[in-house]
């Protein structure tokens, strides 16, 4: 019993610190790649090539003074960035980072919780987040604020049933909820080692993953809850000091999370050359596919303008729902055949 | 008192007092805030019986997709505090009130009274259970087997509710009074604050 709480604490720990630098450092990514894309430099003065730069942000978001105006709903104001940023954390639990390994004498599963039905908790956990942003909006008192909070709560109800619709195709295919199961499903010992990803038996699934995944974490091109150009900062406006940190850093966790998530369902998670030779080079995998989704984030972020709130909507019924039914029927007719 | 008793109890105890405190409140918000506390203790019920697909859905169809709908609803309406409510006629008068909740109350005592007897002590219902309840196939295999005309059922009453919704924002053009105008005075004051 005692060593397998000792185990798990490292775990956890090992984890968090991950997920937390991660974050960090995605902030600095993103003013890197967009201030690249933008033909300026990004942060440079915060140590060797600006790598110093959020451990500055953090400490500056320390010390400023933490505001809260006076028509606020006190109670929901304080739970709402915390809504916001837990659930995006807890999503990391069920994700499997590495192969399992022997270390020191001790079989560890490098997942911190096996559940059998993993990817139905991530899900679960992610439409609680959108709490967060409603209460914030709302409890602010604010009339840009509760803009931004009913913009969301429209937004991601909208797009959380293309989000749920757009991998069912994976589960019917791998026909098990288990993430564990799911990176093993995706194994190939040729010397191709990305033949059996589901990104390609999934193509349409995929695509549709990734566009929600980005309504879902209210990232450009579809932020319309915090459109600065219209509503200062959405739900947020009324928020600073640490409270304003917490839904700066959640985006973030809230954007890896959904990387893990689509690296692992698409793109074999840990899986990579080499992972049976040297197990921990698994870690890297992930780490490098959860990367690239993250500088595709950043990239998108550069490059389109926002969407107008009515062809949000549109889209998101009218394109993405239909898509999505369709893949899913589709999907369902072959596995029945049995073609796969 | 093992661990599996201490989460039951404290599991418990929050969804009781969730459900007691969402009914208690003035704030609609906060009584949405309630059940959605209320719903999360009863999740984790549900996955404490080894129902983790049911805890699941759970959270994912009630507290992450109608609750925020309850909100959002709240929240476009505007209802702060008690202002909104108790105008105009009482819609339930106190005698029948007190029947229901009296009938309610029976009913609640006769479910305890049954369960009761079928299992040696509360804990030991927990036992009860087959192996895999509440399993991805289990439930739907009872979904579609068992329960499948009532479950085809609702899904035909959802959708005549859905049409029903659509029917009523859409309104006949010619009409176009009451709740429809309503609905589009505050799209309109809503179009307004975005410019």
């Amino acid at each position: 019993m005692l060593e397998v709480i000792i185990a798990s604490s490292i775990k956890v720990v090992f984890v968090l610190a991950a997920v937390l630098t991660g974050c960090a450092y995605s902030t600095y990514l993103e003013r890197k790649v967009v201030g690249h894309l933008q033909h300026r430099i990004g942060p440079s003065y915060a140590g060797p090539y600006g790598l110093l730069q959020p451990i500055a942000d953090a400490v500056k978001l320390m010390f400023k003074e933490d505001v809260v105006p006076d028509k606020v709903e006190r109670v929901t104001f304080a739970l709402a960035p915390i809504i916001s940023f837990a659930p995006a954390l807890l999503t990391f639990a069920v994700i499997p980072f590495a192969k399992d390994d022997n270390v020191f004498g001790y079989d560890v599963k490098m997942v911190l919780s096996d559940l059998n039905i993993g990817i139905l908790f991530v899900f679960a956990i992610t439409s609680i987040g959108v709490y967060g942003i409603v209460l914030a909006g709302w409890s602010s008192g604010s009339k840009y604020s509760l803009m931004g909070g009913i913009r969301s709560s429209a937004q991601m109800i909208s797009y959380e049933v293309s989000y749920g619709l757009s991998i069912i195709g994976v589960i019917l295919i791998a026909n098990t909820l288990s993430l564990r199961e799911l990176v093993d499903q995706q194994a190939s010992t040729s010397i191709w080692f990305f033949a059996n990803w589901y990104v390609f038996k999934q193509p349409l699934g995929f695509l549709l993953y990734l566009t929600c995944a980005i309504a879902e974490t209210n990232r450009l091109p579809f932020d319309l809850p915090e459109a600065e150009s219209e509503l200062v900062a959405g739900y947020h406006t009324e928020y600073s000091s640490m409270r304003f940190a917490m839904f700066f850093i959640g985006e973030y966790a809230n954007m890896l999370a959904v990387s893990a998530v689509g690296a692992t369902l698409f793109f074999g998670g840990w899986q990579g050359p080499f992972v049976n030779e040297v197990p921990f080079i698994g870690m890297f995998w992930f780490a490098l596919k959860v990367f690239i989704f993250m500088f595709f984030y950043i990239w998108l972020r550069g490059t389109f303008p926002r969407f107008r709130y009515d062809q949000l909507m549109n889209f998101g019924w009218k394109v993405l729902l239909p898509l999505a039914l369709f893949n899913t029927m589709v999907t369902g007719l072959i596995v029945v055949k049995g073609w796969f | 008192m093992n661990l599996d008793t201490i989460i039951f109890l404290v599991s418990a105890v929050v969804a009781v007092f969730g459900g007691t405190m969402m009914i208690a409140q003035r704030n609609p918000v906060l009584s949405v805030l309630y059940l959605i506390l209320s719903l999360v203790a009863q999740a984790v019920l549900y996955v404490q019986l080894g129902a983790l697909f049911l805890g699941a859905v759970l959270i994912i169809v009630y507290s992450g997709a109608i609750l925020v709908l309850f909100l959002f609803v709240i929240m476009l309406l505007n209802l702060r505090g008690s202002e909104d409510f108790g105008h105009g006629s009482k819609p339930i008068s106190g005698v029948t009130k007190f029947v229901l909740a009296l009938l309610f109350v029976f009913e609640l005592i006769a479910i305890v009274r049954t369960s009761l007897l079928q299992a040696d002590s509360p804990i030991g219902m927990m036992t009860a259970v087959p192996v895999d309840f509440g399993s991805v196939k289990a439930v739907a295999t009872l979904l579609f087997t068992k329960y499948l005309y009532p479950f085809e059922l609702a899904g035909v009453l959802l959708l005549a509710a859905i049409v029903g919704a659509v029917v009523m924002t859409k309104g006949p053009e010619d009409e176009g009074a009451g709740a429809t105008d309503e609905l589009y005075g505050i799209a309109d004051k809503e179009a307004e604050g975005e410019k």
